[in-house]
């Protein structure tokens, strides 16, 4: 099968997206961050430029405007680049585009996606690293997905533009470069399917974004100890698809949930509540989380190693609920 | 002043708006003192002449944005007023199932897109429907209503600069009704005239009196044009006071009792009264009779709302996703 770099297949779908429909418009950034494969944007610009613009450095603007396009009619993407700079907008995402729906009783209708990058970037600090997605996840309106793979993203992102909700889209600068699969012709990937990245029998690992990779690194660890890991990547977070997860769990049960939001009201924290609540008879051991830290991320490289869901902290969680 | 432009009839319908709002939105007040209203109700009797003189001379497809005291703004769009009123009660008949109330009302037909709770919320919405008309080269345009308390907000001053960098076909209505919530506009300010951003931003803007009718819709003509020809955006502030305190129940001590009483002299529907029976365009009979039918019109709002059912409970979980 042909094989992509994950930032390939994102721009393959952007590619696709803009010429199947032109109400997509792409306003801000370059879907990149700083990453160097910066001539894709400049293909698409190429192509599309009449539906690329660059705003000011006014979150709050754009966002309001995406959203405000969105309700007249159009499909704008929006990159925030780095994921903590959605709290500029906060007003609009939160409080506007994610309410509209359900406050105008079923006539406003916001497709607009927000797309951004999460999680630990290396040196980026307490201000260039935020996780806003479990934020977002309290925020009932927003769908939410959060790929893991070259063919996820391209799947995932032309169903985030499809779909008639606000949507936002994470996304991780350390997975631009990874790859994998991608089907040529691929369908667009439905919302609130996860996806089995590993099959194991012994302890379920439900892991997100980047972080499956981690974990998929401590799955390899771990089946040299002969302990077999199942990674459950759910995905998209709105929709959740917890049925994957309990039949994961009923087959191991066992779970370590690793993802790279601070462990309080976290996506782990959320996911542990759902099977606890739902698959309690299921379990043999407490479930446990491996978040970021409930500190603001460290800029000096070892203190941002040691907070965030390490392969390391992933493999002694697994361990643990062995023991 | 009237204008020649003007036609009588046109007139006489922008007046019966303007009625149709007063009268609206006493029988809300009544309506909240009974405790058949819930939650803030914020009123905006004094105010009907910014919101009937701008959307009187918009077209169907014009996209208006409102504010929290939006009530005028979408009748003037002509939201009809038993959905309205229904919508207040939080009846399943309101507009939104009423799931949106006072400050979130949506009357999509009518081009009134949305109202909303947040000082400053829809002024990015606007642009955005800006940014969509613009697109679609069709001269249709946004219109955007807020109070004076929402020239100190950022998102006021970051939509009014990318309005003017993209050229959107935005009129940004200011509705300065000298109270920012409870506090008087020289508390929070030193520019004491919002339309002095406008123009920091390059942005053409005019300050007009708001409880003048045809002053406002003087104004409102050439910023319309203006933005139909692809050389807005616009900036209209309309001087103006809301006779009422900030939402009802507001006490409103923080205002002179002798200036209210100044400006209930320049109530802006007695003015068009005035000016039309000048002209002799209108009889002291018919001028009654817009009044009397206005009441009666809102009477059978109220009734309908009243009586029609509040929402089931499995409406919670209807309309949250598409």
């Amino acid at each position: 099968m042909r094989e992509l770099a994950y930032y390939e297949a994102k721009f393959e779908a952007l590619d696709e997206i803009m010429a199947a429909d032109q109400r997509v418009h792409l306003i801000n950034g370059t879907f990149l961050s700083l990453s160097p494969h910066r001539h894709v944007f400049q293909n698409l610009k190429q192509k599309y430029g009449e539906r690329i613009v660059a705003p000011p450095i006014s979150e709050l603007g754009f966002c309001g405007l995406a959203t405000g396009a969105a309700m007249a009619g159009l499909r704008p993407i929006v990159d925030l680049s780095t994921g903590s700079f959605i709290y500029e907008a906060w007003p609009q995402v939160a409080n506007e585009a994610a309410n509209a729906f359900s406050m105008s009783g079923g006539q406003t209708r916001v497709p607009v996606v927000f797309h951004l990058f999460h999680g630990l970037r290396g040196g980026g600090a307490a201000q260039h690293s935020g996780s806003p997605q479990g934020m977002l996840w309290n925020c009932p309106g927003l769908e939410i997905a959060i790929p893991s793979s070259p063919r996820d993203v391209k799947g995932l992102l032309k169903s985030a533009v499809a779909s008639d909700n606000p949507t936002i889209f994470v996304d991780h600068t350390r997975l631009l470069d990874i790859r994998g699969e991608v089907p040529e012709n691929d369908k667009p990937i439905p919302f609130g399917v996860a996806d089995i990245k590993r099959t194991g029998r012994d302890v379920t690992v439900v892991a997100t974004s980047y972080t499956v990779q981690v974990a998929l690194g401590a799955a390899a660890t771990l089946a040299q100890e002969g302990i077999e890991v199942e990674v459950v990547d759910p995905r998209t977070l709105v929709p959740f698809d917890l049925a994957t997860i309990l039949k994961s769990v009923e087959k191991t049960h066992r779970v370590v949930i690793a993802d790279e939001t601070h462990q309080s009201c976290g996506v782990a924290a959320e996911i542990a509540a759902r099977i606890s609540e739902s698959g309690f008879d299921k379990l043999t051991a407490p479930i446990r989380r491996v978040s970021t830290l409930d500190v603001p991320v460290p800029y000096s490289p070892p203190l941002e190693a040691h907070i965030g869901p390490s392969e390391e902290r992933i493999s002694n969680a697994v361990r643990a609920t062995l023991a | 002043m009237v204008s020649r432009n003007d036609k009588t009839s046109e007139l006489l319908e922008v007046f019966r708006r303007m009625w149709l709002i007063r009268a609206f939105e006493e029988k809300a007040s009544l309506l909240y003192a009974e405790r058949q209203i819930a939650g803030l109700l914020h009123l905006s009797i004094g105010q009907e002449a910014v919101a009937v003189g701008a959307c009187s001379l918009l077209r169907k497809n014009d996209y208006v944005f409102g504010a929290h005291r939006s009530h005028g703004h979408a009748i003037a769009c002509g939201a009809d007023i038993d959905k309205l009123m229904a919508e207040l009660a939080g009846r399943a008949t309101g507009y939104c199932g009423g799931k949106g109330g006072s400050m979130h009302i949506v009357a999509k037909e009518t081009g009134f897109v949305t109202a909303t709770g947040v000082v400053g919320g829809t002024i990015p919405l606007a642009l955005g429907a800006a940014f969509a008309a613009k697109e679609r080269k069709n001269g249709q345009l946004a219109v955007v209503f807020f109070g004076d308390g929402a020239g100190q907000a950022g998102a006021f001053h970051e939509s009014l600069n990318i309005a003017s960098l993209w050229k959107l076909p935005a009129i940004f209505v200011c509705e300065n009704n000298g109270y920012a919530e409870f506090t008087p506009l020289s508390a929070h300010t030193k520019v004491e005239r919002l339309a002095q951003h406008a123009e920091t931003y390059g942005i053409v803007a005019s300050t007009v009196d708001g409880n003048d009718l045809f002053a406002v819709r003087q104004v409102m003509a050439r910023a319309i044009k203006k933005c139909r020809n692809n050389k807005g955006p616009v900036f209209v502030e309309c001087l103006t006071h809301r006779m009422r305190g900030h939402y009802e129940g507001d006490p409103a001590k923080y205002r002179e009792l002798s200036q209210l009483a100044e400006w209930k002299k320049q109530d802006p529907i007695v003015r068009v009264e005035r000016a039309l029976r000048k002209k002799k365009l209108a009889t002291s009979q018919e001028l009654e009779a817009i009044e009397a039918e206005a009441r009666a019109l809102v009477e059978k709002a109220a009734e309908f709302a009243l009586t029609s059912p509040l929402p089931a409970a499995e409406e919670i979980v209807r309309d949250v996703m598409t």
